[in-house]
């Protein structure tokens, strides 16, 4: 592990239960992770080992149950719902495995959306968004709505609207699951550059081709890391 | 802050125009309340105004002494009422003397059918046989010719004055004055026309001949013998009481009249005695109900309305349950998805309310134009509802929007 590089986040003995009617759910049973600056960490682990679970909760969309988070030394338990929302919108981008587009949005609309909500005028708003949209490739899609775009072209805006508002860490849960291989490795280069440049990367994946891109792996088995 | 609030209008002016047929369904509760509230209104509010420019023309606190009560309330004997004695001429002489009084005189009428003058005819004219003095008392103005006066009713002439509508419709193209109309076999002639009065209570004060009462009682000798005629055709009697002598006259009105009946003190009063107060307290408990109903209309197609709304901003919220999650990941908080909702519902309600407004006040300018209602729009009213109809969005907005804020960020994504 590099020394020196900036905590951002630090889970201790994180813990998520769910409850189906009377039945506990462990998804997650005690896990301690650390993401620093630049880190490119790939989480692994089979189908229902708590990889979303997880990274749902790095990324303050869900709470634990029990643990303690910490965002830059800072309890993330004691967070209001307006900071909770501020974290998300500055801290974390997130990829979603099914794109989680706006339908009715065109695409540059959709990469500023999280601009909206960090209260970005609408000027700053499109010209930030279009530049970000023509670095990953899409200039000639900007009033495209996503059912006019292929699988790899949503991927690649929902990338760039992850990124738009320069957060901290990005998330990516499963972002090739949706994609054939071809298009899957071209949005792993796009992971891989943004790494490069100096971003912060956290990929669920179950694809060890697409893990072996991250430069740590964590794997994940029944809610607990069972290796790094 | 501005800014935002135009975001989230313009994104409800988008989901309005995506579901332009259920958005305009949902509104349809609140455009038939505020439409219905806004004519009603517009037309109550008419109606007041020509009562008070009515009354405000006839310029004093009248008195007025009659046989018959001028509103029956209730059930009354009218055999009771006939059997009273008439009220004459001579009581308004006797009236005119006392202290408080500036003028009494006696008025007495009839519907005339149809009037006719050469090929022209009109339908329920009013003939009224009163003295000189009734143009003072009901601030009537000759506009040509002249007045009747004293001689003319001491000599029982057959003279008129006219209305103006008379004037109008009789007389298109030529002066009235000097011309001869048949009333029942006599001919009056006319001298004079009265100014244009307006309407009151949707009926033209126009519509008029005044003659002196001893021609009237020449051209009527007996009012007739059924309980009815003998209850309600008499005479009556006009009071302008001195500046300021409204309760003093009645006070002297009732001992006089009650002396010249001969009545005991422990019976009741045999005549009735109005004021212009009164008459203005009895048209306000008419209006007052129709206030009532208003409330009422309102209320239940606001409270139907705004439940159109709930509902249908609640299908929207399911229905948009990921594009919630969505926002929420990227960065909206609970504030900023109510906000958006509750916008969005008042956005709805508000569309609904301008176009009952616009349909209200067309439909009060309809009646208006096919009725002798009259219509006037107050900017207040506008103003009404709008508001109410705001507070509607907003009131069954709250519900919806607040199930959108609370929506978990995690299972709004995983929604289908
Ligand atoms: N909302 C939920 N309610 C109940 N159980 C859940 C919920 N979300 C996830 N789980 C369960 O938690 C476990 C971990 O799920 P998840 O984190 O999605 O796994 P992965 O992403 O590794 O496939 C699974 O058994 C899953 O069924
Ligand atoms: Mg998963």
């Amino acid at each position: 592990m590099t020394k020196g590089r900036e905590t951002i986040c630090r889970a201790l003995d994180i813990h998520k239960t769910y409850w189906r009617g009377k039945v506990a759910v462990q998804a997650l049973r005690g896990v301690t992770l650390e993401i620093r600056t630049n880190d490119y960490v790939s989480i692994m682990g089979a189908s229902g080992s708590g990889k979303s679970t997880l990274i749902h909760i790095l990324s303050c969309l869900d709470t634990p149950t029990k643990g303690e988070y910490f965002l830059e030394d800072k309890l993330v338990s004691s967070y209001t719902d307006a900071e909770l929302a501020g974290a998300r919108n500055m801290f974390f981008g997130f990829v979603f495995q099914s794109f989680s587009l706006l339908p009715r949005l065109t695409a540059i609309d959709n990469v500023a959306l999280p601009l909206v909500y960090a209260g970005v005028k609408k000027r700053d708003r499109n010209q930030r968004s279009a530049e970000i949209l023509k670095k990953i490739g899409l200039g000639d899609r900007i009033n495209h709505r996503p059912n006019e775009m292929s699988g790899g072209e949503c991927q690649r805006v929902a990338i760039a609207r992850a990124l738009v508002n320069t957060p901290k860490v990005i998330f990516a849960d499963e972002p090739t699951g949706n994609l054939d291989s071809k298009t899957g490795s071209e949005i792993m280069e796009i992971f891989d550059r943004i790494v490069e440049e100096g971003n912060t990367v956290v990929m669920v994946t179950h694809d060890s081709n697409v893990a072996s891109h991250a430069k740590k792996i964590v794997s994940l088995k029944d809610g607990l890391i069972d290796g790094e | 802050m501005v800014n935002d609030v135009l975001n989230k209008i313009s994104l409800s002016v988008q989901t309005f125009r995506t579901h332009r047929l259920r958005s305009f369904l949902t509104a349809l509760g609140i455009i038939i309340g505020v439409s219905t509230v806004i004519a009603i209104l517009s037309l109550i509010e008419g109606l007041n105004r020509s009562v008070a420019e009515q009354i405000q023309s006839i310029g004093s606190d009248l008195v007025f002494l009659s046989k018959s009560p001028i509103v029956l309330a209730g059930p009354q004997n009218i055999e009771e009422i006939a059997n009273r004695p008439d009220l004459t001429p001579d009581d308004a002489l006797a009236i005119s003397e006392l202290p408080s009084v500036e003028i009494a005189i006696p008025d007495i009428s009839q519907r005339l059918n149809k009037l006719k003058y050469r090929d022209k005819e009109i339908a329920n004219v009013r003939i009224r046989g009163t003295t000189e003095k009734f143009s003072s008392v009901n601030n009537r103005f000759i506009e040509s010719g002249r007045d009747f006066t004293k001689d003319d009713v001491t000599h029982r002439r057959s003279v008129c004055a006219i209305g103006s509508y008379v004037a109008k419709n009789l007389f298109p193209d030529e002066s009235p004055v000097g011309k001869e109309l048949n009333v029942r076999g006599h001919r009056i002639k006319i001298i004079g026309v009265h100014r244009e009065k307006g309407a009151f209570l949707g009926q033209s004060m126009d519509n008029m001949l005044v003659i002196p009462y001893t021609f009237y009682e020449k051209i009527y000798p007996s009012r007739g013998e059924s309980v009815f005629e003998r209850a309600f055709f008499g005479y009556s009697i006009d009071i302008k009481p001195k500046k300021g002598q409204v309760e003093r006259v009645t006070d002297e009105v009732r001992e006089l009249m009650r002396r010249r009946h001969r009545l005991p003190f422990d019976k009741k009063d045999d005549f009735e005695l109005g004021t212009q107060q009164m008459l203005m307290e009895i048209y306000q408990n008419i209006t007052r109900v129709g206030f009532i109903a208003i409330v009422a209309i309102a209320a239940i197609s606001l409270v139907v309305g705004g439940i159109g709304i709930m509902n249908i901003m609640l299908v929207s919220v399911a229905e948009r349950t990921r594009e919630i999650g969505i926002r929420k990941a990227v960065g909206a908080s609970n504030q900023n998805i109510l906000s958006q909702f509750l916008v969005e519902s008042v956005f709805l309600a508000l569309v609904g309310g301008v176009i009952g407004i616009l349909l209200g006040l067309l439909l009060a300018w309809l009646i208006s134009i096919v009725s002798p209602l009259k219509a006037s729009v107050s900017f207040w009213m506008v103003l009404l509802g709008f508001g109410f109809s705001a507070a509607v969005g907003i009131f069954f907005g709250i519900y919806p929007a607040r199930r959108a804020a609370g929506l978990n960020p995690i299972e709004a994504l995983r929604y289908e």
